[in-house]
């Protein structure tokens, strides 16, 4: 049998956090929960969650989903940072 | 199987192939047009335009998007094909490879032509000799019957799991593919049930969404799966000796082996051919016999895999052996010499020479194999040029 | 708030895109709107090496890889193998850059549109090679710094202005023609959910901002493709059925905003920066022009 290179392995396995050298925080108490990070991220690190506990300026955001930053894949380029209309996220630096 | 089913008719080499995708039931096929392969293109978009072929067939802008094109088809899962010529193979030489190192068992004619400059049209084989190392299979056919039978063959063999290479089969420019011959048309159901439907592991699947061709480091299976190709063009030897007598069985055909030996049997002196110009050099291998000159003749019916074994059978106990190229490298020999020297060293002792002939169309007469069966015998061993510079 | 392009995502996390890219984004939002039943080809460019190394890939559809030139045929191939299977409702989409689309790659691409295959061609214009290191391609605009337009003390910037492939396919009579930008991620899925409903050959070209070859910060890709918009450097079109519609943005910015952004423009004076607002101003017209007519 031939030597085919049939196999699929995601690449969601692969943790690209060595990648960053700064991280986005959320103020969940800034966030109006408008998805507009989860919408502009090139790595697909931004997950939607529904979590009651989660802060929210405004409890009639509780019911929807928020943002939350899955750190295994963020490469901390800071485009959620630059988009977000409420200034809800805050780079901090990667401690080395 | 005397109770096959078939008809003789008399057609082209570029009809005979033409019949032979026919045959096949080729699904899509791309060309752009070259001389003397155009023939071929146009029977086939015939075909398709009679109904007699249910085949998608496409002219394309170029052959690198010829062979592109039926790279991504026959990944898909069907049975793809071409045909080119000359400067049309050289601009899809990339595209060679890239359907080799995905393991595609496509076919491929290619009417032998010589290269420009100066623009010539007609027979030589440099063209193909020069994708030597594509990874592709290669047939050199003699007769027209043999270009029809070659397509079949070919599928059948590239499509083996064992071997899973394309296969390019030639004939001569206008010696084959412009001069009609008797041809046996093979039986459509008998052909049908012999090559049955295109079954690929690596094709596209969107349950199993994988890459085709990505990307592998120096640690990455990349030498192995160049070493996998080259242990299956290897392989592909016993393959093509079994699958060759299976055809012969089905079809009641004479496909020779990998070679074809010429009254070889007692032979002290032998030349090595391929492709159409050892037609000549068979009469005249007759006529020397009838001058009681014991001497033979070698025809490659596939130049790769290389038969080196099979070559080295038929020399034993030869006083010399000459390669003759229609086709040629500068710099070294011709690339047959390279490969005949090669499978015979440290193993046999036979003088080998070499002859230059028929590039860009020239005649090789009777009278020019004479000769080198003449110069074989005086036995010097220089590269010689056959009927140039002669006015 | 509800979301206003589509959940689905077809791209894995973890693919090996640069942070910030612009091209990552732009195959993200083309995927959610071709869905799972689409093959992709891509040639050699930074989408060749972005799904990651065998046996990773970051796409949940099947990727086709080929040589640089030969994108156009390969989709061509796809489509035509597909269908003698009976897969008609498959989508082919290419996915090649700049260099693949607008110079080695513009004969192939030609001519599987004039063939009329039913696919989708999606050139991710990020003006210049950047697999290979920011070397100039022909859809590198007038006045940006590469690697092989090194300004130096002779001023050897880009001097040639940006060819435009879509205004090629236009020209070409290509059923669907259009612009599209990372920047506007909900004008860019209704445009391919446009060529998604249109049987026949189809052509988007994305513009998509690149950090380390236009030399601004990462955070800026989305800043940087509004600008391209706003300022009507890279106007946003669409041509259907012989029908050329221009996007008219509501809000203006000035060019000097755009390029000042970017490190690939720092070196020009005033006058360069001046004809490049002339040589805007007046492909503007053209096309406010082309739709009256």
């Amino acid at each position: 049998m031939a030597l085919l290179p049939l196999m699929y392995v995601s690449s969601e396995t692969k943790v690209m956090s060595s990648w960053r050298t700064t991280k986005p925080v959320i103020d969940y108490s800034k966030c109006t929960r408008c998805e507009i990070c989860w919408k502009f991220c090139p790595d697909m690190a931004i997950n939607l969650v529904t979590d009651p506990k989660l802060k929210t300026p405004n409890d009639r955001f509780n019911a929807l989903e928020a943002p939350s930053i899955d750190y295994d894949h963020c490469k901390g380029c800071g485009i959620c940072q630059a988009e977000c209309p409420f200034g809800a996220i805050e780079m901090v630096r990667e401690e080395i | 199987m005397k109770s096959v089913q078939s008809s003789r008719r008399i057609m082209t080499g570029n009809e005979a192939v033409a019949t032979g995708v026919k045959l096949s039931r080729v699904k899509v096929i791309a060309a752009y047009p070259i001389t003397p392969q155009t023939t071929i293109a146009e029977k086939i978009a015939e075909m398709v335009a009679n109904g007699e072929l249910d085949s998608k067939f496409i002219e394309v802008e170029s052959e690198h998007s010829a062979m592109s094109m039926i790279t991504a088809s026959e990944i898909t899962g069907v049975r793809s094909y071409t045909a080119s010529s000359s400067h049309g193979i050289l601009y899809m030489h990339e595209a060679l490879h890239w359907a080799a190192g995905m393991r595609l068992p496509l076919v491929m004619s290619v009417v032998n032509r010589a290269l420009g400059p100066p623009w010539n049209i007609w027979g030589e084989q440099t063209d193909t000799f020069n994708q030597r190392d594509t990874g592709w299979l290669q047939m050199y056919c003699e007769s027209n019957q043999e270009a029809l039978d070659s397509i079949m063959l070919g599928y059948k063999i590239g499509e083996n799991k064992k071997v899973l290479l394309p296969v390019m089969n030639m004939l001569d420019a206008f010696t084959l593919s412009h001069t009609s011959e008797p041809v046996e048309v093979r039986d459509l159901k008998t052909a049908a049930d012999y090559l049955g439907d295109l079954d690929l592991d690596f094709k596209i699947d969107f349950k199993n969404p994988i890459g085709y061709g990505s990307l592998i480091s120096p640690d990455g299976p990349y030498m192995e799966m160049k070493k996998d190709m080259r242990d299956s063009m290897y392989n592909a030897v016993g393959i093509i000796k079994n699958e060759i007598s299976n055809f012969n069985d089905q079809f009641d055909a004479e496909l020779p082996g990998l070679t074809e030996n010429f009254m070889m049997e007692d032979a002290d002196y032998a030349l090595i051919t391929a492709g159409a110009i050892s037609s000549t050099a068979k009469y005249t291998v007759r006529k020397l016999r009838k001058r009681g000159q014991k001497v033979g003749l070698i025809r490659l019916y596939f130049y790769r895999p290389f038969p080196g074994e099979e070559i080295l059978k038929a020399v034993k106990g030869l006083k010399g052996l000459g390669v003759v190229e229609r086709n040629l490298s500068y710099g070294q020999r011709g690339p047959t010499f390279e490969d005949v020297v090669s499978s015979l060293y440290g193993r046999v002792d036979v003088p080998v020479r070499n002859y230059v002939v028929g590039l860009g169309g020239r005649d090789i007469r009777v009278t020019d194999y004479e000769l080198m069966f003449e110069n074989l015998i005086e036995g010097n061993n220089d590269m010689e040029w056959v009927n140039v510079g002669v006015k | 708030m509800p979301l206003t392009i589509p959940k689905e995502e077809y791209v894995n996390q973890g693919h090996t895109a640069c942070a910030g890219c612009g091209a990552a984004l732009a195959m993200r939002y083309v995927l959610k709107g071709m869905g799972p039943k689409t093959a992709v080809a891509i040639p050699a460019s930074c989408w060749a090496i972005i799904p990651g190394e065998y046996p990773y890939t970051a796409l949940k559809v099947p990727l086709l890889y080929t040589t640089f030139a030969s994108t156009g045929a390969a989709i061509s191939g796809l489509r035509e193998g597909l269908n003698a299977q009976g897969k008609e409702d498959y989508n082919v989409l290419a996915f090649a850059g700049d260099g693949g689309t607008a110079d080695i790659g513009l004969q192939a691409l030609s001519a599987a549109m004039e063939r009329g295959h039913d696919v989708l061609f999606v050139m991710y214009d990020n003006e210049a090679y950047m697999n290979t290191g920011i070397q100039r391609s022909s859809s590198t605009p007038y006045g940006a710094w590469t690697t092989t337009t090194p300004v130096g003390l002779k001023r050897n910037f880009k001097k040639e202005k940006k060819k435009y492939v879509s205004d090629l396919m236009i020209a070409q009579n290509v059923p669907y023609v259009a612009t599209a930008s990372i920047g506007y991620p909900e004008d860019l899925e209704r445009k391919v959910a446009i060529a998604k409903s249109i049987k026949g050959p189809k052509f988007i070209q994305i513009l998509s901002p690149c950090p380390p070859g236009w030399y601004y910060n990462t955070a800026d890709t989305i800043k940087v493709s509004r600008l391209a918009v706003e300022s009507k450097v890279f106007p946003l079109y669409e041509f259907k059925s012989g029908k050329f519609t221009l996007f008219k943005p509501s809000k203006t910015t000035s060019i000097a905003d755009y390029l000042s952004l970017q490190g690939r423009f720092k070196h020009l004076n005033d006058e360069e920066i001046k004809s490049i607002e002339e040589a805007v101003e007046e492909r503007w017209k053209l096309l406010l022009k082309k739709e009256q007519n």
